[in-house]
């Protein structure tokens, strides 16, 4: 049987978990890209390939680094910021994992139980999660797959995500820099953003605020 | 498998958040699995199933134990309720009932604290509700089933009959054959199961009676060294708020939304489970000795394929056997959850005939066997023994014989 590859969707009304096919974690010192086992080193460039490569890029930051629960939170999210402004790539949160009904706003936040609304909704063809939980993330990068056409990378502070399309595993502020660093090289070597334009939205706690 | 995973080298991975060498709350030395389990010097002790129980515990930096009286693990429970006195425990007490004790694991492990607990046959039945909401929340609880009949009739003595209800919960589910196993898997248990890719339950299972009160030698590290604690930020679920899944689910389920995305998420929640049982096997080798299964002589024609006690009296008919010339080979299944198919696959590539002694009425594992093999035409379901028959293992060397033709002595008159 021929190996399967996490590759985007849309794969299936309901597809499978891709442990489920075989689909192995990287150890330590080691990242996947589609379900290959790579060298962390080779996966920094590709991901940086696929995000400038991408008409809308976007990073959805989870609760693990969008509140300062720590001083290491804090760090990694100034890390996912210069990612961020490097690609250039859209900020939309996953601020928490609750069900929202009656709906989301797909145009400001991510939810893991319906993500494919947010990916839809942006037309987002590269995504990254951080900062998300794992069980969370798994959920999530599972419907995107099943539903959507959008490359999932996962940069992952515990064993990675085998249900994203690339992962990275136990990343750190450092991790993100390297990210970051992949991209400027690219930069250098005349690789340029495909990103359409656009402007990070802010936002209160009363909602949006277009400036 | 997109990469193949070579058990040389693998080490135990544990949290980095953890100080390796610093004292715990008891003054035991948190040590490094990899050294507690691999290298340190062991002693032999001669104990019984349920006080290898308690010396596993003794040294597991356990934070709740919650107990309930049902044989044949009642002993073990009381164990573990001296070392609460002796202050290894952080926290124990007594629940209502077996469903009660589950729940209440469940609140303990929420909050963040590393538990274990112990039930057996009907107790275990009385909580199953709680055993696929443990892995749905993914709770890593360890409990030690200590394996009987399930009532009624009533019968307190053992049989496996329980694990077969357990298969499908979303929990790990190891068989100990041994009590060294059942030392060894407590406290390795702990180390697979709050991997941040698994976390979820481990049913150690083990056969009651035969396991939990008859007394064996077993080999147990100093009590002075403890393994790592348990740490919750690397779980894979916030806990205990109760705004965000898993909690918020059980208050508002989301099942109950009438919509399709519901039932997508419920689905994938599902797979994710199962998903995290898959990828505790790596994390398994370096606890089960670099496999899921052991084999002798699988180039045999006749192998004999069991897990628990019924791998002993499987490996006492195959001594039987080999004074009369027969040759007959041996595998152990360890782990059933995750089950070692591409293992059971390979170790039975050359048999003609494969035998599963089991202690249950229906045969689990036979047919477990059977939906993983081609030609599973090889497999006999049996010699299989019910409500706490023993299995002689004259009675494993009547069947092989009688498949090869040959008349033996009947043990049908010792029923």
């Amino acid at each position: 049987m021929e190996q399967y590859q996490v590759v985007p969707g849309p794969e299936a009304f309901l597809p499978p978990s891709a442990a489920s096919m075989g689909i192995v974690l990287p150890d330590p010192g080691e990242a996947h890209i589609e379900g290959r086992i790579v060298d962390e080193e080779e996966a920094y460039e590709y991901a940086a390939r696929k995000l400038l490569g991408a008409k809308v890029p976007t990073i959805f930051p989870g609760p693990l680094v969008l509140w300062k629960w720590n001083e290491k939170a804090a760090k990694k999210a100034q890390a996912i910021r210069e990612l961020a402004e490097a690609l250039p790539a859209r900020l939309i949160p996953m601020a928490d994992y609750r069900p929202k009904y009656p709906k989301i706003d797909a145009e400001v936040e991510i939810n893991p139980n319906h993500p494919n609304l947010t990916i839809w909704h942006n037309k987002i063809d590269v995504c990254i999660f951080v900062g998300v939980h794992c069980h969370q993330a798994n959920l999530a990068l599972k419907i995107i797959r099943g539903g959507t056409d959008c490359y999932t990378i996962a940069l992952c502070a515990q064993a990675g995500h085998e249900d994203a399309c690339l992962s990275f595993r136990d990343i750190t502020p450092d991790k993100i820099r390297k990210l970051t660093a992949a991209v400027e090289k690219l930069k250098k070597e005349g690789v340029k953003s495909q990103a359409t334009p656009f402007k990070q939205f802010k936002m209160n706690r009363q909602g949006r605020i277009d400036e | 498998m997109n990469k193949k995973v070579e058990p040389q080298d693998r080490k135990i991975l544990f949290s980095q958040n953890v100080k390796v060498g610093e004292k715990n709350h008891k003054g035991q030395t948190i040590t490094d699995p990899n050294i507690l389990f691999n290298e340190m010097e062991r002693e032999a002790s001669f104990l019984t199933g349920s006080e290898v129980i308690r010396a596993a515990i003794k040294r597991a930096n356990l934070d709740v134990s919650v107990a309930y009286p049902i044989t044949p693990q009642s002993e073990a429970a009381a164990l573990i309720g001296e070392l609460y006195a002796e202050g290894y425990v952080r926290e124990y007490f007594r629940g209502e009932n077996e469903f009660a004790v589950m729940g209440e694991c469940a609140g303990a492990a929420f909050g963040g604290s590393r538990v274990f607990t112990t039930t057996a046959g009907p107790g275990t039945l009385r909580a199953m509700e709680n055993f696929p909401m443990w892995a749905g929340s993914r709770l890593p609880i360890q409990v030690c089933v200590t394996c009987r009949g399930i009532n009624s009739p009533l019968s307190i003595q053992p049989d496996t009959i329980e694990m077969y209800y357990l298969l499908e919960t979303g929990m790990l589910v190891w068989h100990a054959e041994t009590a060294q196993d059942l030392y060894d898997w407590i406290l390795g248990g702990f180390m697979v199961s709050e991997q941040p890719d698994v976390h979820l339950p481990l049913a150690l299972c083990c056969d009651g009676f035969f396991v939990t009160h008859t007394k064996d030698t077993v080999m147990l590290q100093p009590d002075e060294y403890c393994i790592p604690p348990y740490d919750p930020y690397r779980s894979p679920v916030p806990c205990m708020d109760m705004e965000c899944p898993p909690i918020r689910m059980m208050r508002d389920p989301f099942v109950m939304k009438s919509n399709y995305i519901s039932y997508m998420t419920h689905a994938s929640w599902q797979q994710e489970i199962h998903a995290a049982v898959e990828r505790s096997r790596k994390h398994t080798l370096p606890i089960m000795n670099g496999s899921l299964i052991d084999t002798e002589n699988i180039d045999r024609d006749i192998l004999l394929v069991a897990s628990g006690t019924a791998v002993s009296q499987g490996r006492e008919a195959i001594r039987l056997l080999e004074e009369e010339g027969i040759e007959v080979g041996l595998v152990k299944i360890k782990s059933i959850r995750p089950f070692p198919t591409e293992e059971v696959r390979e170790a039975t590539a050359n048999a003609k005939t494969i035998f599963v002694p089991e202690f249950n009425i229906k045969g689990w594992l036979a047919r477990e066997i059977k939906s993983i093999l081609s030609n599973n035409e090889r497999v006999i379901a049996g010699p299989h023994v019910a409500g706490g028959m023993t299995l002689p293992s004259e009675v494993i060397v009547e069947e092989i014989k009688k498949s090869l033709g040959i008349k033996g002595e009947t043990f049908a008159s010792h029923g």
